[in-house]
């Protein structure tokens, strides 16, 4: 892939004073608009892959490209015009005391004119559909909504790729299917490429590519399809599979025909429904 | 969810609400400088005037704004006091051993307590009206020349900001810690002041380490979108002045003119 959108080469990264690399050698293509999902168990250096994205890190060797500008100190910057970036805690990533002016940050940091940033910001604030909530303080909100404010700061700044960092973590389940939702229309409307940190398979299972990394390293990469047929693979990373795939081992266990990469509840019932014929 | 109240604004819309943040925070200072300057209680009675202008043209009310006065009651009650028994002019009212109280000390205590009690008031005429996030902004732009000899007025104003952003998030987690400790036994509320300060630890260090890490995690949100510094930074909502600030400049102007007449003349 030539026109990709992130080219990762080899690319690792050490923590001052740590024994091992936390990320330790991975090459990776994304093109632009892909939907790509990161599975890993804790310390697996899926966060600190997302970092260098955004140049908060530095790759300590290998190369990092994200929208043909190599990551470094220098283009720290512009990279993060390119890449932005949605963290796991809501509380700990808004800034103003204002729904609106918390949006606003990011262009006014980047010295954008005033005009333009009261634009952008109503355009993002209606897009994730907070615009009636402009004027509200982030503390009257939910989880879910702080962190569809902290997606609209990010796309006012119009980035071409965002890496979310376990975004949904801390969320209650409304709040998580929201931000996930919002996350997979921002893709496929505006086409911008998403890189899905969690740890949550129900939404790896809908990516359009999934990786699992374990200390450092990429050890599963493919369709989710591609990944999650290799249970016992995914079950010693320390990751679990989707329900719907235990379920589907057990009905084959007990002598069912259902086949062992069925992934969400829609095709178990087609599946089903074909066993009962 | 607590009901936390950031300073003293009282939400509201009116003349005085929609004046520009640097021209409240400038005419506050003059009216303060006022309070001052006047010799009079004539001067004190057009001040007071002012006073009650801001109070029933904001739907605040007079006993609202005198609540104010209760932190500072002690000060004031003993600044009378004081004058009243230690100051010798004029003719001798009353007499025990050293004390007296004579008509000049009793002019002087009115007039001192009348004077200080205006300062609260005046000052807060600004509090009640203005929101914290309006008073940091204009607060940063009367300070921004001061950049230009190193003054730190956007960091102070951004740390302004980010403190007011974060003390419902604190309390809320103070709160949680509180609770969680009292569920493993902690006993916040009985023994003597000692007792009752140590038994904060288990509250306050908690407290400071999520503390610590929130200031990390938001450092990096921060950076991540393209925070450098006040450098080359604009803002979303432009302050401008309007006809209404030059009316309130023309109004403060009047009452020193008044004030100075009355000086001048030397009316009590």
């Amino acid at each position: 892939m030539s026109d990709a959108i992130l080219r990762l080469r080899d690319a690792a990264f050490q923590y001052d004073g740590a024994e091992d690399r936390a990320v330790d050698g991975v090459s990776l293509d994304v093109a632009p608009g892909e939907f790509l999902a990161i599975l890993g168990r804790n310390g697996s250096g899926k966060s600190t892959l997302a970092r260098m994205l955004n140049a908060l890190l530095i790759p300590t060797s290998g190369a990092v490209e994200v929208g043909g500008i190599a990551v470094s100190e220098e283009n720290a910057y512009a990279v993060r015009e390119i890449c932005g970036m949605v963290f796991q805690n809501p509380d700990n990533q808004i800034v103003a005391t204002v729904v609106e002016e918390d949006c606003a940050f990011g262009l006014e940091n980047r010295g954008v004119p005033p005009e333009e940033i009261r634009r952008r910001v109503d355009e993002a604030l209606t897009e994730v559909g907070m615009r009636e909530r402009a004027l509200a303080s982030p503390s009257m909100l939910s989880g879910g909504q702080k962190q569809r404010i902290a997606i609209a700061g990010v796309l006012a700044m119009r980035p071409k790729v965002i890496a979310f960092d376990e975004s949904t973590a801390m969320l209650d389940p409304v709040g998580r299917r929201d931000v996930f939702e919002l996350a997979r229309r921002i893709n496929r409307e505006e086409g911008v490429t998403v890189v899905w940190i969690t740890h949550f398979m129900e939404e790896a299972v809908r990516a359009d590519r999934v990786i699992v990394m374990d200390r450092g390293r990429i050890e599963l990469e493919g369709t989710p399809r591609e990944v999650f047929s290799n249970v016992q693979e995914v079950l010693a990373l320390g990751l679990d599979v989707p329900e719907m795939m235990k379920l589907a081992r057990d009905l084959r266990a007990a002598g069912l025909d259902v086949p062992m990469d069925t992934l969400t509840v829609e095709e178990m019932a087609e599946e089903l429904c074909k066993c009962g014929a | 969810m607590m009901n936390v109240t950031i300073g003293q604004f009282f939400p509201g819309d009116s003349f005085l609400y929609r004046l520009d943040p640097r021209t409240k925070l400038i005419l506050t200072v003059a009216l303060i400088v006022l309070v001052f300057i006047s010799r009079s209680f004539i001067g004190f009675a057009l001040i007071f005037l002012f006073v009650l202008w801001c109070a029933f043209s904001t739907k605040i009310g007079l006993k609202y704004m005198l609540r104010g006065l209760k932190p500072l009651f002690v000060i004031i009650a003993l600044t009378f006091a004081l004058n009243l028994f230690l100051m010798r002019d004029g003719e001798t009212l009353a007499r025990w051993g050293v004390i007296q109280i004579t008509t000049g000390g009793v002019r002087t205590a009115v007039f001192m307590a009348v004077r200080l009690i205006l300062l609260v008031l005046c000052s807060q005429v600004l509090t009640l009206t203005t929101s914290p996030i309006s008073l940091t902004d204009g607060m940063e732009s009367l300070m921004r020349p001061l950049s230009k000899i190193g003054f730190p007025a956007h960091e102070i104003s951004m740390m302004m900001s980010i403190a007011l952003r974060f003390i419902p998030t604190l309390m809320e987690e103070t709160e949680k810690i509180r609770r969680a400790q009292m569920a493993r036994g902690a006993d916040f509320e009985s023994g003597n002041l000692i007792q009752r300060a140590r038994a904060m630890v288990p509250l306050l260090v908690p407290l400071f380490v999520s503390a610590f890490r929130r200031a990390d995690e938001l450092a990096m949100a921060m950076e991540a979108r393209c925070y450098h510094g006040g450098a080359g930074r604009t803002k979303m909502k432009q302050l401008r002045f309007h006809w209404r600030d030059g009316a309130a400049v023309g109004a403060i102007a009047a009452m020193y003119a008044l004030m100075i007449a009355f000086n001048a003349l030397g009316v009590a």
